[in-house]
Formats: C-alpha cells, sequence, structure tokens
C-alpha cells in the first residue's frame, strides 16, 4: 500500500463559537475517489473548506505527506488542489474562455494550457460552442460542467467536489458521473466527493465516510457500505 | 458656431483628466464598493513630486515616468499598510480612512511646498496645435496622453493573465482564491493602477489649473460626476463619462457663465442618482427576495 494522497486526522472545525467538525479523520488514496455523505448540516461541506483552508481548524491534514493545515487557501491551490464549491463559484461576469483561463491561473506551461482546452471539450463539448458566452448566462447544468472544467485546468492532483449533483436534472447528473468517473480512470485524478445523493456517490467511489453532526459514524469501502441494508435504510434512505 | 466647437474640444482635453481620474475611481470602486475620495489628492501629491524631480534638474519626460512609477508603488503601499488593516471594518470607517488621506495629504503637499500657486511646465509647445484655432498643443498633447494611458489600461485588463485575475479578484473573492488568485495582492495592484493612473492625470492637468494643493479638488468632483454618469461599476462608463462632464461644463461654462461650472457636476450627481442611478453603462442591480 502506498502512502494515501490525503490523509486528515482528528479534524475540528468552527464558524465563531459554533463547532462544526468534532474530530473526524478519513483519506483519499492515491488515485482513488473517497466520498463524505451525510444529511443537510452534516458538516460535509465544512469538511472540503477545511481541507482547503476556508475554515479555521484544528488536527492534521496531509496531503502527500506534508502538512496543510494552517496554509492559506491560494498556497494549498498551488500545491495541486483543485475545488468545485458549493453553489459551482462561477465568475458569472467573464466569459466561458476566461473562466477556463481563471483555472489554469496557476500554471506556468503556456502551451499545455492551450492543449487542456482540447481535452476540456472532449469531455465536455458544449462548453466549446459556450466560449464566448458570458458564464451567467449558462444553464445550471452548464455551469456545473463549467465549474468542474475550472478546477480540471488546474490539472489537480486532487478534486474536491461539493455537491456536483445539486439542483441538476437526473439526466446531466448521470452524464456528470460518467465522466467523472472517465476522467479519474484516464488520469488517475484523486477525488473527494462530497453527496447527498448517496446511491451515484457510491457507485463512482471507493472508499465512503458518513458523517452525522460532525462526527463520522460509518465507514468502509463503497461496496460494503452500498451492500449494507441497515446502513442504506437508517442513514441513506434509499 | 466656432466658439461652440472650440469649447467643446477643450472640453474633450478636460474630459480627458476626468475620465482618467473617472476611471481610477471605478477600479477601486469596483473592487472595495468604496469610493476612494483621497483618489485627487493623490494624484496632486504626485504631480508635486513630478515638480520636485523636475526642479532637480531631471528631463520633463523622466521626471513623468518616474512619478508615475513611484506613484504605483505608493498606492500598492497605501494599501497594504493603511487600507488593508481596515478592509473587514463597517464602510464609515474605510470613508473616513479615504478622507483622513484627503486631508494628510492635502496638508503635507501644503507644509512641503506651501500652497503658493505654482505654474507647471507643458511638454508639448505652446500656441495652438498645427495652426487650427480650436486646440491648443497641450490640449490635444494630454488628450493623447490621456487616450494612451486609458487604451493601455484597457489591453491589460482585457489581455493578459494578470488583468483577468484583478477582474476576477474584483467580482468574486472567494472563487478567485479557489484558483489561486492571491486576492489581497490584486487589490493592492489595483490601488497601484489607480495611483498611476491619477499621476498622469495630474501631470496633464496642472499646466492648465497650475499647481497647489488644491487643484484636484473640483477636478475629483467631476470626475465622479463622470463615473455615476457613466456607472459606477463600469469603467468604459466611466471614460465616456468623463469626457461628457468635460464638455458639458465648458459649454455651460460658456453659456451660462462659469460661476456654474462646478454646480453642474454637483447638478449631474443628483439627476443621475435620481433618474437612473446605475448610470448610462452600469448594470442594474436585481436580487431576488
Amino acid at each position: 500500500m502506498t502512502a494515501p494522497l490525503l490523509q486528515v486526522r482528528d479534524l475540528h472545525a468552527q464558524y465563531g463559537p459554533t463547532r462544526v467538525l468534532h474530530g473526524i479523520a478519513f483519506e483519499v488514496r492515491q488515485g482513488g475517489i473517497s466520498t463524505i455523505l451525510g444529511a443537510n448540516g452534516a458538516g460535509k461541506t465544512t469538511t472540503l473548506r477545511a481541507v482547503c483552508g476556508m475554515v479555521r481548524t484544528q488536527g492534521e491534514i496531509l496531503l502527500g505527506g506534508e502538512r496543510i493545515d494552517g496554509k492559506p487557501t491560494e498556497s494549498i491551490v498551488r500545491m495541486g488542489v483543485a475545488h468545485v464549491p458549493d453553489g459551482r463559484g462561477t465568475f458569472m461576469e467573464l466569459t466561458v474562455e476566461e473562466n477556463l483561463r481563471l483555472g489554469a491561473y496557476t500554471r506556468r506551461d503556456r502551451e499545455q494550457v492551450q492543449a487542456d482546452f482540447e481535452r476540456i471539450y472532449r469531455y465536455f463539448p458544449r462548453l466549446r460552442e459556450r466560449l464566448r458566452q458570458q458564464a451567467g448566462t449558462l444553464s445550471g447544468g452548464e455551469q456545473q460542467m463549467l465549474a468542474v472544467s475550472r478546477a480540471l485546468m488546474l490539472r489537480p492532483r486532487l478534486l474536491l467536489l461539493d455537491e456536483p449533483s445539486f439542483g441538476l436534472a437526473p439526466l446531466v447528473v448521470q452524464e456528470l458521473f460518467e465522466i467523472l468517473g472517465e476522467i479519474n480512470r484516464a488520469e488517475g485524478t484523486s477525488m473527494l466527493l462530497v453527496e447527498q445523493n448517496a446511491s451515484l456517490a457510491l457507485k463512482l467511489a471507493d472508499h465512503a465516510w458518513l458523517l452525522e453532526t460532525g462526527r463520522v459514524v460509518i465507514s468502509g469501502s463503497a461496496e460494503s457500505i452500498r451492500n449494507d441494508e441497515v446502513v442504506r435504510r437508517s442513514y441513506l434512505g434509499y | 458656431m466656432e466658439l461652440l466647437l472650440h469649447q467643446i474640444f477643450a472640453g474633450l482635453a478636460t474630459g480627458g483628466i476626468y475620465a482618467s481620474v473617472a476611471l481610477a475611481l471605478v477600479m477601486i470602486y469596483q473592487a472595495t464598493h468604496l469610493v476612494n475620495f483621497a483618489q485627487g489628492e493623490m494624484a496632486m501629491f504626485a504631480t508635486y513630486l513630478a515638480w520636485s524631480l523636475m526642479q532637480a534638474g531631471l528631463p520633463y519626460w523622466v521626471a513623468f515616468f518616474l512619478t508615475v512609477a513611484i506613484a504605483f508603488v505608493g498606492g500598492i503601499l497605501i494599501e497594504r499598510v493603511i487600507i488593508q488593516p481596515v478592509e473587514n471594518a463597517p464602510v464609515l470607517s474605510v470613508v473616513i480612512v479615504f478622507i483622513g488621506l484627503l486631508v494628510i495629504f492635502n496638508s503635507l503637499a501644503g507644509w512641503i511646498y506651501t500652497y503658493t500657486i505654482k505654474p507647471f511646465p507643458s511638454p508639448f509647445p505652446s500656441g495652438s496645435f498645427l495652426d487650427n484655432r480650436l486646440l491648443s498643443s497641450h490640449e490635444m498633447g494630454s488628450m493623447a496622453v490621456t487616450l494612451g494611458v486609458l487604451a493601455l489600461v484597457f489591453a491589460f485588463f482585457r489581455y493578459t493573465p494578470l488583468g483577468l485575475a484583478m477582474r476576477a479578484a474584483a467580482q468574486n473573492p472567494v472563487s478567485s482564491r479557489l484558483v489561486g488568485v492571491r486576492v489581497g495582492w490584486m487589490l493592492a495592484l489595483g490601488w497601484g493602477l489607480a495611483s498611476a493612473i491619477g499621476a498622469v492625470a495630474g501631470i496633464m492637468v496642472a499646466p492648465i489649473v497650475f499647481l497647489e494643493p488644491n487643484m484636484m479638488g473640483g477636478i475629483l468632483l467631476y470626475a465622479f460626476a463622470g463615473a455615476l454618469l457613466g456607472g459606477i461599476d463600469s469603467p468604459g462608463g466611466a471614460v465616456l463619462g468623463g469626457f461628457l462632464v468635460g464638455v458639458l461644463e465648458n459649454v455651460v461654462g460658456v453659456y451660462l457663465g462659469t460661476e456654474l461650472k462646478l454646480t453642474v457636476a454637483l447638478v449631474i450627481i443628483v439627476a443621475v442618482l435620481v433618474v437612473r442611478p446605475s448610470g448610462l453603462l452600469g448594470k442594474v442591480h436585481v436580487a431576488r427576495v
């Protein structure tokens, strides 16, 4: 077993006086996909924000063996962590192309960046048609594709995905998850996926952690959780 | 008719100055949603600096570019040292800091250089431009310089990665951090650019209004009127508004008397706020509730 790409130990986080995470631990394998499941308010989004330095935390977060907790977000991004945030984080007034360019802002390999535009169009052909369009005019599904593409433009080692299925039509969600799986297989991009749609997430991920009010209640391989009827009924509701 | 034409052209020349200062105001406004009241005094102080450099024997254009560079670094320093600590303070506190800066620069200039009015050289030949009777060489030259600066600024924001990052940081700081943009530095850079643009405007207008610590007071007001008229959140609008205000001010000065010139700016400000708060090119912000 190689060391995991992301290792989180005893992570606490709080917004002002409100404690949201009470010492959780999880990891993402090199080239693997981990998912964090849970209901609204369980602390899923906060977990992702903690990984990329957007909230104050205690505990250890290691990326490739190096501590990243306490570092500013911009530096963590420069280490290869891309975040598809809650609400998609679209630069509404910029064009689709400018949004994608920003995704590659920290990269210095100009020719490669240019080639990566083509790579993005292979996954999301629709974005090529929308290139000159103002990003705010895209549909929700297109904006989610743009958010994923913007993150991919970083050529990340670790992709953080915050509820990519949120607000999308089932067919679009299906398509998006297929593409995520393809990216993971073809490029070996490790992913940390936060989802409310547990059945989808468990199909994509290899390991899962189930959060309840800021604590991990169940963890294990995605397969074992998917097959555990008790867990499925009582926590995942499907 | 010729009188009117002459006033329109002269208006375009001063309008260019207003357009530059208006652009500087809009740049800070877009990033912070605040109007930097000290913008004019910063420009005035930079102009004094240029004057000192020329007194020290430097050629005009050397002094010009050196001043613009110093203004740029100075703008960055002001943001980092004075503005950044109050970044998250209530609006009123920041406004007070701006007013404080205004007073400090004004009195500093008065203290160092006295309040005596000084002539300021123009790099352009005296007399009219190519023997036409509408524009002086200085008016023509300063218009060319301002337009050049505006074109440079637009090209920078439109075509360079850094310009793109600055636009991104102004409209969506959170997402900008998530793609690795150092948002704090983008703000500082914005201050530097605004300050440099102001310095050019100050140096270009000084031969007309003469050098004194209060020289930018009226200009800031016109520039603010121009920025509002064009749309306070639209750089293109600010430039257009600046030119419009310049022309209006001059035409009104001729036909209604110079006493009313400054009133024009205030009438424009009030009229825009009442009739079309978003300005000519500004966006109307609608929020769902």
